[in-house]
């Protein structure tokens, strides 16, 4: 690995003195590192309006049960996620987290009640329609493309966006080109934004840990959602790592993103998120903010079981 | 064990060399590399080497044509199989169709009563090959794995059983006198015959880089990150927005194009067409140079075409064994380097090479490792 870095930079300075944004970011000073970071946010989420409906109603569960069988995992559950907000679904294992989640990325359907997005019911509509409606996801475990780069990786959310067919990419007709400069440019720009970039170029597999549940979330971005769904993205980081995560999560909901955490770590949940649910065997126990979630006896017994646990 | 461990770390070695060394070139320099090498691969049949050479056994340029053929299969294949991951065990009944299509409209024999110059034929031929793709595909490619190589494997046997008990198709009587390329030497005398391979050969040679050119279009494009994504993990891809159905049965149908243009280029080089040649041990074998020369790579494809079409021609003592040895020679492959000859993994960007020099400050990483010990935790592979 090492190696390998050394052979192309030596070959690289030949090439072109610039090295790429990964070379240029260590030769900034803090404040051109601030206006940069700047423009990076920009480019990352061009079109948001921050701060503009927040609160309204974005993503709104009405009364969805999931059966599997006999076994009901998700109970008539009712909870909105308001824009610009994050909400932390919280629950002991088996509560029903994430087939709350997978009913609402279409991966199940629910046996009744319904899922709506900006007022409009999902219905039956495919998985890959619900990304391009406005919901994206990462995995609990994780699941990338193994054998792309990180940048391809987040290149193929982007082409959730893209209209290049068959046709033109037989033909390599000036649409490709435009689309695939501007998805380039902007899945670097997120690799940058989660702060993975000098690995844009390393294959997906052959990434650390950290840095592939960071790519999933620069992934997942790259669809341009409306709402972005985090299935336990700190499962198996340390302290520090975690510190980071919820620099991160709230990162991504300043630059206007709606965000859904699904997670463990009490910690965690209670620093960063706005709003809880918590869900247990497949009903919703309660909802609030995450101080009187903390407190509410329904939620200690099920749940945090200890009460000087709660918010620890 | 010590001298095969040695060796299997030799020949990854190599193969890495050779791939870093070639990926290290400008384009530039990669063309003055190539343009030699085509030269020499289209003067093959002409030099007729001494050790190369399958003579007195098999015509040189007959064999060399054959491989030729081969290897535009295994290009066809492997966009269904290499690059979208989609076992087709029944792609000879794509190859079966092209070639009774140009049967059909061109021969004497064929009911139809019609004989179209082959110029026309070649793009119905393709045409029918990719209907047949979407017929296929869109009801089956809802299936996966093993369920939807049992289908194509049925898909592969109706086409064969369609051929031996349809009267039209004349089951193993055949097609007399398919049609071939137009032109003729100063003389008179077509260019195009059954017992002269060489201007076959540079046909389907020019035709492969034609159909390289256009099948590295679509990999450098959201087409084939779709292709990859879905080989990877489907389920991500399709909840990452990739419409899985339709890019799927794309493949199928640029594969199933394909194999009904090298059906039709067999066809008119025979000029002959019945029921034999498309059983599925003929599928098995496509499908075996495509895994041999390394799935999803198309130099190594081309290369394991080679491979499984000379190797019989050439060495004529060993033929009637060979399935044995491509048998053993996989197990083996598969063991040692389960990701085929040339294993590099293909490049998904268009422009890419520029995009990571000027943006990430050095190329992306082609060059396959092998596995790494310390490859994440996370990711399925």
């Amino acid at each position: 690995m090492t190696g390998d870095r050394g052979r192309t930079e030596s070959t690289e300075d030949g090439v072109s003195p610039g090295g790429g944004i990964v070379a240029e970011l260590g030769r900034m000073t803090g404040e051109e590192r601030r206006a940069h970071e700047a423009e990076v946010a920009e480019a990352v989420a061009p079109d948001r309006e921050i701060a503009v409906d927040v609160g309204d109603t974005l993503l709104e569960m009405r009364d969805v049960t999931v059966r599997f069988g006999g076994l009901v995992a998700l109970d008539a559950v009712s909870f909105g996620i308001r824009r610009g907000e994050i909400l932390g679904l919280i629950g002991p294992n088996g509560a029903g987290k994430t087939t709350c989640f997978n009913a609402m990325t279409g991966v199940y359907r629910p046996s009744q009640g319904q899922v709506l997005l900006e007022g409009r019911p999902l219905g039956r509509r495919a998985r890959h329609q619900i990304t391009r409606a406005g919901i994206a996801r990462t995995f609990q475990n994780i699941r990338l493309f193994g054998e792309m780069t990180a940048l391809e990786n987040v290149v193929v959310g982007t082409d959730a966006r893209h209209r290049t067919g068959a046709i033109s990419a037989l033909l390599r007709l000036p649409r490709l080109h435009r689309e695939e400069r501007e998805a380039v440019e902007k899945a670097m720009a997120l690799l940058e934004f989660v702060g993975i970039a000098d690995r844009a170029a390393d294959r997906a597999r052959n990434l650390p840990y950290g840095c592939q549940r960071r790519l999933e979330i620069a992934r997942a971005l790259a669809t341009e959602p409306k709402l972005l769904c985090l299935d336990e993205p700190a499962a198996g980081f340390n302290p520090a790592e975690k510190e980071e995560l919820m620099a991160l999560i709230r990162r991504i909901r300043d630059d206007g993103y709606t965000v859904l955490l699904i997670e463990h770590d009490m910690r965690l949940v209670m620093g960063v998120t706005d709003r809880v649910v918590v869900l247990e065997f497949g009903r919703k126990i309660a909802e609030g903010r995450p101080a009187e979630v903390g407190e509410d006896p329904a939620v200690v017994a099920a749940y945090l079981g200890v009460p000087d646990d709660g918010v620890a | 064990m010590n001298a095969h461990i040695a060796s299997r770390a030799g020949v990854r070695i190599l193969a890495r060399r050779v791939g870093e060394w070639w990926h290290g070139l400008s384009r530039f320099q990669q063309w003055g590399v190539l343009v030699p090498l085509v030269v020499l691969i289209y003067l093959l049949p002409v030099l007729n080497p001494p050790l190369l050479t399958t003579e007195p056994g098999t015509d040189f340029p007959i064999a060399m044509f054959n491989a030729a053929r081969m290897a535009l299969i295994a290009i066809g294949l492997n966009v269904v199989v290499g690059q979208a991951g989609l076992l087709d065990l029944g792609y000879v009944g794509f190859f079966a169709i092209g070639a009774y299509v140009a049967a059909l409209l061109t021969s004497p024999d064929s009911a139809l009563g019609v004989r179209y110059p082959w110029l026309v034929v070649v793009p119905v031929a393709m045409a029918v090959t990719m209907l047949s793709g979407v017929v296929l595909g869109a009801p089956t490619l809802r299936l996966r794995g093993d369920y939807l190589a049992i289908v194509t494997l049925g898909f592969g046997e109706i086409v064969r059983l369609l051929a031996d008990n349809v009267e039209p198709l004349r089951g193993n009587r055949g097609f007399q006198q398919v049609a071939g390329p137009p032109g003729t030497h100063a003389d008179g005398s077509p260019i195009f015959t059954q017992t002269g391979g060489t201007p076959w050969y540079w046909l389907v040679v020019t035709v492969i880089i034609l159909v390289l050119v256009l099948v590295g279009n679509l990999e450098r494009s959201r087409v084939g990150r779709a292709w990859v994504a879905i080989r990877e993990d489907e389920d991500a891809a399709e909840i990452m927005g990739v419409p899985t159905v339709r890019f799927k049965i794309l493949a199928f149908v640029m594969g199933a194009g394909v194999g009904g243009l090298s059906g039709a280029l067999y066809a008119g080089q025979i000029g002959f067409v019945n029921n034999q040649k498309f059983d599925v041990v003929t599928s098995v074998l496509f499908l075996a140079a495509v895994v041999l020369g390394g799935a999803g790579n198309k130099v190594g494809v081309l290369l394991g075409a080679f491979v499984i079409s000379y190797v019989p021609d050439r060495f004529q003592a060993v033929a009637e064994y060979k399935f044995l040895i491509f048998g053993l020679a996989l197990i083996v492959l598969m063991v040692f380097r389960p990701q085929g000859l040339l294993g590099a993994r293909q490049r998904l960007l268009a422009r890419g090479r520029d995009a990571y020099r000027r943006l990430v400050g050095r190329p992306e990483q082609v060059v396959t490792k092998g596995p790494t010990p310390d490859s994440g935790r996370g990711v399925r592979t």
